[in-house]
């Protein structure tokens, strides 16, 4: 943004509006986590390829079974938050480099994190009522 | 941006953040999919024929693919967000490394996968 496109005149430098917290005056724990759950991610890799390895060519029942056991089920659901965690942010940084009108850019930020959340608790739900065997 | 010669970082950039985009829709299938073995039999053997489908296959693979370039894409970020491979030819050999790695990691799985599964 160029000194211009500021609606109000300020004595305050561009450098002394963004110094503390920066332009989304958030501050920096987005960079942290998108970072922390990337390497939960990739942590967490091998185990998931694995649980999905013992899934291929079995039916419901012994799908059931599988992703009911409790280590599987804790792997799948740390995997689960750290993938939308990780991908909220990532969308949300793609929205705002793209999208310029705000009104647009803040719809997109909010359906961004409806859509995250909504795949994160359906798929953790889905988890524990497999390792409930309701 | 038209002044801009194309480099191979510059490419695997753009890869980065469209693996990304593309993982982010999968998650539906993932979803879908968990959902699906809660839900029974039935609802289990819906997601099964499609997967088992070629373009559910295609999919899958691609998604795979995805996956693994983007998180060897994401390792190289982490190297240079730790300070280290800067100079010209550690940041071609990292992403040609990420390049590279994401296809042999994905064939990898895909084969192993065919010999545990019997191709499902």
């Amino acid at each position: 943004m160029s000194a211009t496109d500021t609606p109000k005149r300020s004595m305050r430098t561009p450098l002394g509006r963004v110094r503390n917290l920066g332009a989304a005056h958030s501050g920096t724990s987005d960079f942290w986590r998108q970072r922390l759950t990337g390497v939960a991610m990739t942590l967490l890799m091998i185990p998931v390829l694995v649980i999905i390895m013992m899934l291929l060519g079995r039916n419901q029942a012994g799908a059931k079974q599988i992703l009911g056991s409790l280590p599987v089920a804790i792997i799948m659901v740390l995997f689960i938050i750290a993938s939308a965690w990780h991908m909220k942010i990532g969308m949300q940084v793609v929205i705002e480099d793209y999208v310029h009108n705000e009104k647009l850019k803040l719809t997109a930020i909010i359906l961004n994190n409806f859509f995250s959340i909504a795949v994160a608790l359906a798929s953790i739900y889905a988890i524990l009522q497999l390792s409930s065997g309701v | 941006m038209q002044v801009y010669r194309w480099t191979l970082t510059m490419a695997l950039s753009i890869v980065h953040r469209a693996t990304g985009i593309a993982l982010y829709v999968g998650t539906l299938l993932l979803a879908w999919w968990l959902i699906a073995a809660a839900s029974g039999p039935a609802a289990y053997a819906h997601v099964q024929a499609f997967t088992g489908s070629i373009i559910g296959r295609l999919i899958v693979f691609g998604y795979t693919w995805a996956l693994m370039h983007h998180m060897l894409s994401g390792i190289r970020h982490f190297v240079w967000d730790l300070g280290y491979g800067f100079k010209a030819n550690e940041r071609e050999a990292l992403t040609w490394g990420a390049a590279i790695g994401g296809i042999a990691l994905t064939v990898l799985i895909w084969i192993i996968a065919y010999a545990i599964g019997g191709g499902r």
